[in-house]
């Protein structure tokens, strides 16, 4: 790893108080094999309450496998993962997962609010009894679902059939999705993957807010850190194996990334003193990961 | 046999009625009609048409099979009806967006369903003087249904309710998006291995009344019309049953008074059900509030 940034565990927790509240999420020393192939090991990294963290690296590296670790979906070689105090897989209940997906086909007809609901009680078992025969419980459902419509801003399109929404339309239904139960966790796999440019920035914008409004934390794997480098409070970057983790301005800088990329790569400031990067190879070539 | 139309639509239902073997085929049909309804709604969320048609025509040389070495058709149907749910079952699970359309899955499906096929038609021309039989283990038969057929009958189609009606929100989830089901902790695997047991249960039902070759009549096209009718999966359901049951009652009658065949009826009659919902929804889609490029409608 390289000198100016240490390992996300021992990150100084600086001066908020808020830093200081117990990880919702950390890794100690975990390593995660796929079919066989060590994708990566070591790794030790911990995300506090309400954090914005994105999980960047090159194609491959693993990093949409750090969220199924995360789920309790793969199991690992070392280490230990704790999750909501517990082991992973346990408190899934708290955790929104919007998984990598392409886009819901055109044909698809199914409401935009019956998609939100699944997320709801989706995994329930029994016969669905139709909404008058439940009474006061199915009120409080629908008013859940039609709130999380609400503060994702879905409500325009909600009633529409969810293959003939954009793409940024269905990514916004996803998420009120994963956010429907009021999770504590919030794992996005490349929600901005397949979206124009406005879409991804405004997206990353509601990813922030909610953030920030329901106090989740919310882990996003992304390709292009651009859209959502305002936002950040954290970044964990994965390549080589291994992981780094820190806030933006420690770890966003040309040399770390070009030493994590293995190419050249620029970190410039704009008018507005933003930070933009320059020469990311996998901006370009918007390839899928693991 | 074949009786006459009179001008009286009462007279007629009557005239139908008082026939047993009549009765057997509503009967039979109905039970047939639920559930190929239902379980359709599903087949057509989760693009498996191709998994559910080879199930039903695996029923084929199970029946004919059955009846060489001399056992019950209906155990040829169920018991390779359900062999042959499981082997696909069996069949590495495709990509993560529901669309199942794996292309190496449904190679060996394919292939699967080309030997099934040859083997029904061994096993028929082993039977020597089973010709009338071939023809009704294909396409049907509107007189052949015995008690003991629509009690099985019955007694599948409950469990095949039962069942569904349990797993419904699940199976929903996973037909959807089973990556996220997966993280809720729903069972995926075991739902799809599940689902496609349901479906060997009402293929193997459903071509006692349509015969192999038309399971799709009540299997697909109901479905695949409500779902051109509404968005709202419990209504699609609930349609998808009630365009089942109409074109199911609908056929056996026109077949009593026609010499043509019950296979064809129903089946024309749920093609026709499906152009019209077709129609429909692409008339609404341009001029209705569907339309997606009215943005600023949001009904459905």
């Amino acid at each position: 790893m390289t000198s100016d940034v240490r390992p996300a565990v021992t990150m100084p927790s600086m001066t908020e108080p808020e830093n200081l509240q117990t990880p919702v999420l950390s890794l100690t020393g975990v390593s995660a094999s796929v079919g066989g192939r060590r994708i990566w090991s070591d790794v030790s990294l911990s995300v506090r309450p309400g954090e914005f963290v994105a999980v960047l690296g090159p194609n491959g590296v693993g990093k949409s496998t750090l969220l199924k670790v995360l789920l309790g979906l793969l199991p690992v070689n070392g280490g230990s993962v704790v999750v909501l105090g517990d082991r992973a897989g346990r408190k899934n209940a708290r955790i929104g997962y919007l998984p990598q997906r392409r886009a819901f086909d055109a044909s698809t007809r199914i409401r935009g609010v019956d998609v939100v609901r699944l997320g709801l009680d989706g995994d329930r078992w029994g016969l669905p009894l139709p909404g008058w025969l439940r009474g006061t419980k199915e009120r409080v459902a629908r008013e859940r679902v039609d709130a999380v419509i609400e503060l994702v801003g879905a409500s325009a399109y909600a009633q529409r059939p969810i293959g003939q929404c954009s793409g940024g339309e269905q990514q916004r239904l996803l998420i009120a999705q994963a956010l429907v139960r009021r999770p504590d966790v919030l794992l996005l796999d490349e929600p901005l993957d397949s979206l124009d440019v406005t879409n991804q920035a405004s997206v990353s914008a509601l990813v922030q807010r909610v953030c920030r409004t329901e106090n989740v934390a919310v882990l996003l794997v992304a390709h292009d850190v651009n859209p959502i480098l305002p936002y950040l409070d954290q970044v964990i970057y994965l390549a080589h194996g291994g992981a780094l983790m820190g806030p933006p301005e420690q770890v966003i800088t040309a040399d770390t990334l070009t030493e994590l990329y293995g190419t050249p790569i620029d970190v410039l400031r704009d008018r507005t003193g933003r930070l933009v990067v320059v020469g990311q190879p996998d901006a370009a070539a918007a390839h899928r990961s693991h | 046999m074949r009786t006459g139309l009179s001008s009286n639509w009462i007279d007629d239902l009557q005239q139908v009625l008082s026939f047993h073997f009549m009765l057997n085929a509503l009967r039979a049909g109905s039970a047939v009609a639920v559930v190929a309804g239902a379980l359709g709604y599903f087949v057509v969320l989760r693009r498996q048409s191709f998994a559910a048609h080879t199930l039903a025509l695996i029923g084929f040389p199970g029946a004919a099979g059955a009846t060489l070495v001399g056992w019950n058709p209906l155990v040829g149907f169920f018991g390779f009806c359900i062999g042959g749910a499981l082997m696909i079952g069996a069949l590495p699970v495709s990509g993560q967006t529901g669309s199942s359309s794996d292309g190496e899955s449904s190679a060996v499906i394919g292939t699967v369903q080309a030997f099934a096929l040859a083997c029904g038609f061994l096993f028929v021309s082993l039977y020597k003087g089973f010709l009338s039989g071939l023809n009704s283990l294909l396409f049907g038969t509107i007189t052949g249904i015995t008690d003991e057929q629509v009690l099985s009958l019955f007694v599948a189609g409950a469990v095949c309710v039962i069942v569904l009606a349990a797993m419904a929100r699940p199976l929903l989830f996973t037909s959807i998006d089973p990556a996220a089901a997966a993280a809720m902790g729903v069972p995926v695997r075991l739902i799809s291995v599940g689902f496609l047991l349901l479906v060997g249960l009402a293929a193997a039902g459903t071509s006692q009344v349509t015969g192999s070759l038309l399971v799709f009549a009540l299997l697909i096209a109901p479905a695949a019309a409500a779902t051109k009718l509404t968005a709202r999966p419990f209504v699609g359901v609930l349609l998808s049953i009630g365009i089942a049951l109409g074109v199911t009652w609908a056929g056996e009658c026109i077949a009593f008074f026609s010499p043509y065949p019950i296979g064809f009826w129903v089946t024309t009659l749920a093609f026709t059900v499906f152009l019209l919902a077709n129609l429909y929804r692409g008339l609404a889609d341009r001029y209705g509030a569907h339309n997606p490029h009215h943005r600023n409608r949001t009904h459905v």
